[in-house]
């Protein structure tokens, strides 16, 4: 899955896609995920780095990750709006 | 040349928008105060409010919880601004959040030092729409006849009190004017659906409406108050343009009515002037206008008199104002950096 | 590993809607309540199951006393009697005798309950309009106070009166219009047409009755005072008729109950623990139109107060388990909870407040909450702001002390316990969770359906 690449991100977690001229908010995780989406990592990077930094485990945060992938996918941030190839 | 009290206040109803708010003209007044050197602080609900972004008019927003969280959230949350602004004064301007400024009015004053100058729980549930009647007949002021009902099978039996038309009112807002009985059992059912019951009807007048911006010293007196009619409407039933005017009738009703009630605090008073020569009250909002600046215009500075009574100062009533003045309403496209915006959004702070 | 891991917490994120309002300050709603009495929501649950009821015996008590003193600092004579369909549990009826509580009944169950609980039969108000005749021979018997609700119930009373030679003490009930909507005109006569002074009439000139009370309730989720100041002088207007009339002392006034409680209407604007009166203004606007009426000072009537709601609601609270998290098609979170509306009745027409029991940090999101039945209907809050709770989180939901232990339904899942807190922060389980056989001990299976084959 790709993330648009204009996203403009700030450390408040307010996010803006010029695009489009909507704005969203999401919490400090939210905001890391999105960090490392748009660096090109994939589920399994993003996924080894929050259960190595966070007390949570691989089958609950990858049922959160999906969650919010959706959710981005749904707030149209996601480039074409094509799955993730696993 | 005396030197101007600092003085910190906060202002809500920042939203000057095509159905404005009184907080930008409530604003501008005390900024063109003599007596006072203000600080402002904007209070706001949503981010676009515009007050948010003049810089020039507002030095510093906070967003506040919806009043709909009740009394304990905003206190929370003015504890916080007050922590950082040291607040003397704060003026709301919405209807609908002053219950919870009146509740809190004591605890405002005895934790935080902050002043406020409102009407009582009192003079605020007394002036309901659905209330006014009996509002009338105690302080001996005409109010147009009208009936709550509560239940469709009441309006054949309207005929009894009424000619047609008549108004038809929710509890809160909208009315419509219907010809029929068959009219009324369609506003009915639709104000009813909005708004709740009971349904006003009220006696359809023919005349002029007048408005008037008054301020009450909470002891009978009027401080302050200026009669106007409004010159052009917009499709929201809003004044965008008005002229003080010369009525000596009005500015007695007004008297007599702040005295009775002891008034406290800014109000608008909104009356039709029949072909006949008759004076109804058909509503009062307990709360300045957003035409108040025109107050200023024609020499009184209501805004300003509610400060000082808020503070506890003495304050002598106007004796004049300057009949024929006009106020035109414009609107105003400004440029706001995304950043801001951000900010109010994202922290609630600009 | 030697870095200690972050908290984690759900990844959100919200879209900033133009026009829609902030949520800057609106952490009360969503402040944790980890304890209850000074006991841990998460030990509670731990030890009696989940979901729970716990009722906080201090704030029963203290909430009790509070409208005592409302009403006793304005009106010399003043008796509370505890309205059991409220909350019949036996802990809470007691604990309100306990204060002085006489009792408030509806029914023939209801009225054996206060007698085994050991309530005189003298201080038992038998109200409802279906008393059987069996029952009421009971109350007449007892010497209870029976509130008379239709003609043929006066016609009955006078028939067993006749029979068992007892004089049985009766009162009217009598429904008015007290300017709120909707007027309960379906309990009791009426005061505008003349039935409560026919009724009143035809009790007075048979001596086989003794009227000792007049009796009204106006209402349920009352939120104008001024409406029982209206109602208690119309029930004074007709004792000082009576009095007129027959040179008798009606005994008592009972305004019964229907107080607001510190709960928020659903659609209703303001939060209800801004917008529901206090005692002191029911008390205020009761007692000031009784002492107005125009009685001596020696034949002001005791005034009896039914109160239910607004002594218990707030004792209440129930705790849950999250079940599951969903995300709905139009993208709204869903959050399942482990107790629905079979035991919290109250959620079909309040907004109740429900707090997480564990700390988070400041990012919400808008839910829905749905109960664990399979039943569309299942819904516990259609809206609310929480941090992203996650499964096996744990929330409070506040004031659930009124009717939702009386009215709850044993349907598709089994009743919770009940526990209450004592004075001193101990707590005792009150009523058991039910198990499969307190379902089924009643139950019973012809001969010829026990056995298939499948």
């Amino acid at each position: 899955m790709k993330l648009k690449k204009n996203l403009a991100l700030s450390d408040s977690g307010f996010v803006f896609d010029p695009s489009t001229g909507d704005s969203f908010s999401t919490n400090p995780i939210g905001l890391e995920i999105i960090r490392m989406l748009k660096e090109g990592k994939n589920a399994n990077d993003i996924k080894n780095h929050v259960t190595k930094t966070y007390m949570t485990d691989d089958a609950s945060f990858e049922k959160d990750y999906y969650d919010f992938v959706n959710m981005l996918t749904k707030h149209n941030l996601v480039e074409g709006g094509e799955k993730e190839k696993n | 040349m005396v030197k101007k009290k600092k003085i910190n206040i906060a202002v809500t109803g920042l939203n000057a928008i095509d159905s404005p708010g009184p907080g930008v003209p409530v604003i501008r007044a005390l900024r063109d105060s003599k007596l006072f050197d203000v600080r402002i602080i904007g209070l706001s609900y949503e981010s676009l409010e515009p007050g948010i972004y003049m810089h020039d008019i507002v030095d510093k927003t906070y967003q506040i919880p919806l009043p709909s969280a009740g009394k304990a959230t905003l206190m929370e949350r003015l504890k916080y601004i007050n922590s950082i602004e040291k607040l003397d004064v704060i003026i709301p301007n919405f209807d609908a959040e002053l219950f919870n400024f009146i509740k809190l009015a004591d605890t405002l004053k005895k934790e935080l030092k902050i002043n406020v100058f409102l009407p009582t729980l009192e003079q605020f549930e007394e002036r309901h729409k659905s209330n006014l009647p009996e509002f009338g007949k105690k302080h001996k002021i005409k109010i147009p006849h009208s009936k709550l009902i509560f239940n469709i099978k009441e309006i054949p039996s309207l005929r009894n009190e009424f000619t047609y038309p008549v108004v038809v009112k929710g509890k809160f807002y909208d009315a419509s004017i219907a010809y029929s009985p068959e009219q009324v059992a369609t506003y009915f059912n639709k104000i009813s659906a909005k708004w709740g019951l009971p349904v006003i009807i009220q006696e359809f007048l023919h005349g002029q409406e007048v408005n008037v911006t008054a301020i009450g010293d909470g002891k009978g007196n009027t401080i302050g108050a200026v009669p106007m009619r409004k010159q052009y409407i917009t499709d929201k039933g809003k004044a965008w343009s008005g002229i003080s005017i010369d009525d000596k009738n009005l500015m007695n009703m007004t008297r007599k009515l702040i005295k009775s009630t002891k008034w406290r605090g800014g109000m608008e008073l909104e009356i039709i002037k029949t072909s006949e020569g008759d004076y109804y009250l058909i509503e009062i909002n307990p709360r300045f206008p957003a035409w108040v600046y025109l107050a200023v215009g024609c020499g009184q500075n209501h805004p300003e008199a509610l400060v000082r009574l808020a503070l506890g100062q003495k304050v002598e009533p106007f004796k004049k104002y300057d009949i024929g003045k006009l106020f035109v309403r414009y609107s105003w496209d400004m440029i706001v950096e995304l950043d801001e915006f951000e900010k109010i959004s994202t922290l609630g702070e600009l | 590993m030697s870095a200690k891991k972050l908290q984690y917490e759900r990844p959100v994120i919200q879209k900033l809607n133009v026009g829609l309002m902030n949520k800057f300050g609106t952490r009360t709603e969503y402040t944790p309540l980890t304890h209850i009495d000074g006991n841990s929501v998460k030990d509670l649950l731990g030890k009696f199951g989940s979901p729970l009821f716990v009722i906080s015996e201090r704030t029963l008590r203290r909430t009790f006393r509070e409208a005592n003193r409302s009403f006793k600092t304005r009106y010399p004579k003043v008796q509370f009697a505890w309205s059991y369909k409220t909350n019949y549990m036996n802990a809470v009826c007691n604990a309100f005798h306990q204060e002085g509580s006489w009792a408030e009944v509806v029914s023939g169950f209801e009225y054996q309950k206060a007698l085994n609980n050991g309530v005189p039969g003298n201080k038992i108000i038998f109200n409802g309009p279906d008393k059987t005749e069996a029952e009421l021979k009971v109350a007449i018997a007892n010497n209870s106070m029976i509130h008379i609700d239709h003609l043929d119930e006066l016609y009955l009373i006078k028939e067993i009166a006749v029979e068992s030679n007892k004089k049985p003490r009766v009162a009217i009930r009598v429904n008015m219009d007290t300017g709120v909507y909707p007027m309960w005109d379906r309990f009791g006569f009426n005061y505008e047409n003349g039935q409560a002074w026919d009724a009143i009439n035809k009790i007075m000139l048979n001596d086989k009755m003794e009227l000792v009370g007049l009796h009204s309730h106006i209402g349920t989720f009352m939120l104008t005072p001024s409406a029982y100041g209206m109602a208690a002088s119309k029930l004074s207007h007709l004792a000082l008729e009576i009095k007129k009339k027959y040179k008798k002392n009606i005994q008592y006034i009972d305004m019964g109950g229907g107080f607001a409680s510190k709960n928020t209407l659903k659609g209703s604007y303001l939060q209800g623990i801004d917008a529901s009166p206090t005692f002191d203004q029911f008390a205020e606007s009761i007692c000031t139109a009784i002492l107005n009426a125009g009685f001596t000072e020696t034949d002001l009537p005791l005034l009896i107060l039914e109160t239910g709601r607004a002594l218990i609601d707030e004792s209440g609270y129930l705790l849950g388990t999250v079940v599951s998290n969903k995300r709905l098609s139009d993208g709204r979170r869903a959050t399942i909870l482990d107790f629905g509306v079979n035991i919290l009745f109250t959620s079909f027409w309040y907004d109740h407040k429900i707090s997480p029991a564990q700390e988070f940090s400041q990012y919400t999101e808008d839910a829905v909450l749905y109960g664990p039945l399979c039943m569309n209907i299942d819904v516990i809050r259609e809206n609310i702001t929480l941090p992203p709770l996650k499964r096996d989180d744990h929330v409070v939901v506040h004031s659930v002390g009124a009717y939702n232990m009386t009215q709850w339904m044993q349907f598709i899942a089994l009743r919770p316990a009940i526990v209450m807190i004592d004075m001193e922060g101990n707590s005792h389980i009150i009523r058991k969770r039910e198990t499969l056989d307190s379902i089924e001990k009643d139950e019973i299976v012809p001969k010829y359906l026990k056995d298939f084959k499948l």
